[in-house]
């Protein structure tokens, strides 16, 4: 309990009339990496979002770190979150995105120290050794002078990974992050994601539809269904021996 | 008088009208700025002024803007005890500027909104403020869209600064009036006047395509 990074208690998500996460619980340790399943509308990107602090909560609370994310503890009651205190939560993630969303008029290398320079006030010349670290290990070295509109979007998804882990986040979310690429490209971002679970004690939280890659780099798979964890496990307990009907259905529609 | 000697005077005017277009486009482009981030403010005032201002001077013709800046200011002015005579070429400026602001306003109010919200996401998710995020993010991707309507906006404003010939301004339409009440030659005068606007007009259009090539000058890298 104690070592949980991400806390989901109760938490209600709508938009309009629809519920998308219907009193969620659910809990992250540190450095732990959790692949999140399901199907379309189940509301595992709105977990991230509402994570990323891009979408509010209807209820409940979400704790990051062992602080409340969108509220704020004053006076012994628990307030919605001022900015500040949304600023001073939010970096402690970063997000990488389906659509990659890098900043089409900056080059490669000023995507990645533009936040840092700006945000964490870091000199220009540090933030530049930095940045040149982090395009060696997405293995993007040379690419550091072009423009996004020049890379492929197997590349393009590797500087967001890059521009993420420039600000130092301790949780690091994926969105889909290869759901926009063409089947080629998958592979190489696939690889780099995998060798950050795998040499980082980031806490990862990965929501995707590449069973074989959730089944690789997971410490645990959660199946989520209609705004709740149906089922979670190890990813050998839930891919082999799926307990739910629910999830043997999933499974078996998507690895067909 | 051979129609040679018109050029000197009309080129006079010419002048006069090259900077009353300068000035007032520059003037323009400020307030379009101001006024149209100001309409997505979320403070009220600031909101409540903007679109005020842009449905002001957007609801109402130029030419009595014009004549009420130069004729019934100064007059307001002296009822209560104060000299708001301006010159005609202020008067002038000021009239084309916020005329064509009003305008201004509402292209980069669009070219702000047009920006993909993924834009701003990916700015938020990277804790940049709400100001950095307008200033380094959505501004610089906004600023090629606007390009194109600014450059229609320019030229009209070049064709409309031939009202300040009303207020006494000796631009180049009210040399070509001079010459013409002068000659009777109107369609030698009217051709030349034509012309001359249109070269003008031309090269305001040149002026912002490299101003919008300079604008969006990563979008060309590479391809």
């Amino acid at each position: 309990m104690t070592d949980a990074i991400i806390r989901f208690d109760k938490v209600v998500k709508r938009f309009g009339d629809l519920t998308v996460l219907d009193e969620l619980d659910f809990e992250v340790k540190k450095g732990e990496k959790v692949s999140i399943i399901g199907p379309s509308g189940s509301g595992k990107s709105t977990v991230l979002r509402i994570l990323m602090t891009l979408e509010g909560i209807d209820g409940g609370v979400v704790h990051v770190d062992g602080e409340p994310l969108w509220h704020e503890l004053r006076e012994g009651s628990l307030l919605p979150a001022s900015e500040a205190h949304l600023r001073r939560m939010r970096s402690k993630l970063g997000m990488v995105f389906q659509q990659f969303n890098l900043f089409p008029h900056m080059t490669v290398m000023r995507n990645i120290t533009e936040a840092p320079v700006k945000v964490l006030g870091l000199g220009k010349k540090e933030a530049q050794l930095r940045a040149e670290e982090l395009l060696d290990l997405v293995g993007l070295a040379d690419q550091a002078k072009k423009f996004p509109h020049q890379l492929s979007g197997g590349q393009q998804q590797r500087v967001g990974i890059a521009r993420a882990l420039a600000m130092r986040p301790s949780i690091l979310l994926f969105d889909e992050p290869t759901s926009a690429l063409d089947p080629e490209l998958v592979g190489e971002v696939l690889t780099v994601i995998g060798r950050l679970a795998e040499e980082h004690d980031l806490t990862m939280l990965l929501v995707t539809h590449e069973m074989r890659f959730a089944r690789e780099i997971s410490d645990r798979v959660c199946f989520f269904d209609r705004g709740q964890i149906r089922e979670e496990g190890t990813p050998d307990e839930l891919f082999t021996d799926p307990s739910e009907e629910r999830t043997r259905e999933f499974l078996k529609a998507i690895l067909d | 008088m051979h129609w040679s000697e018109y050029l000197l005077p009309l080129a006079e005017g010419a002048w006069v009208t090259v900077q009353l277009t300068v000035y007032s486009t520059i003037l323009g482009g400020v307030l379009a700025f101001v006024f149209g981030i100001g309409k997505l403010s979320s403070n009220m005032a600031i909101k409540s002024v903007s679109v005020g201002y842009i449905e002001l001077f957007r609801g109402t013709s130029l030419l009595v803007q014009l004549f009420w800046l130069y004729f019934a200011l100064p007059l307001a002015g002296m009822a209560i005890g104060i000299d708001l005579r301006l010159p005609p070429v202020v008067a002038g400026v000021l009239a084309l500027g916020l005329n064509i602001g009003a305008y201004g306003a509402e292209v980069v109010r669009g070219a702000i909104q047009s920006v993909h919200q993924n834009q701003r996401e990916a700015a938020r998710a990277l804790n940049f403020t709400p100001r950095q995020t307008l200033f380094n993010i959505v501004i610089p991707q906004a600023i090629p869209e606007m390009m194109p309507s600014f450059g229609n906006l320019a030229v009209q404003n070049l064709k409309d600064t031939a009202l300040v010939s009303l207020i006494s301004l000796g631009d180049l339409t009210f040399r070509a009036e001079q010459i013409r009440n002068f000659t009777q030659d109107s369609t030698t005068i009217y051709t030349l006047l034509l012309l001359m606007y249109f070269g003008m007009a031309l090269v305001v259009t040149v002026v912002m395509h490299l101003i919008e090539r300079f604008a969006g000058r990563w979008r060309m890298v590479g391809s």
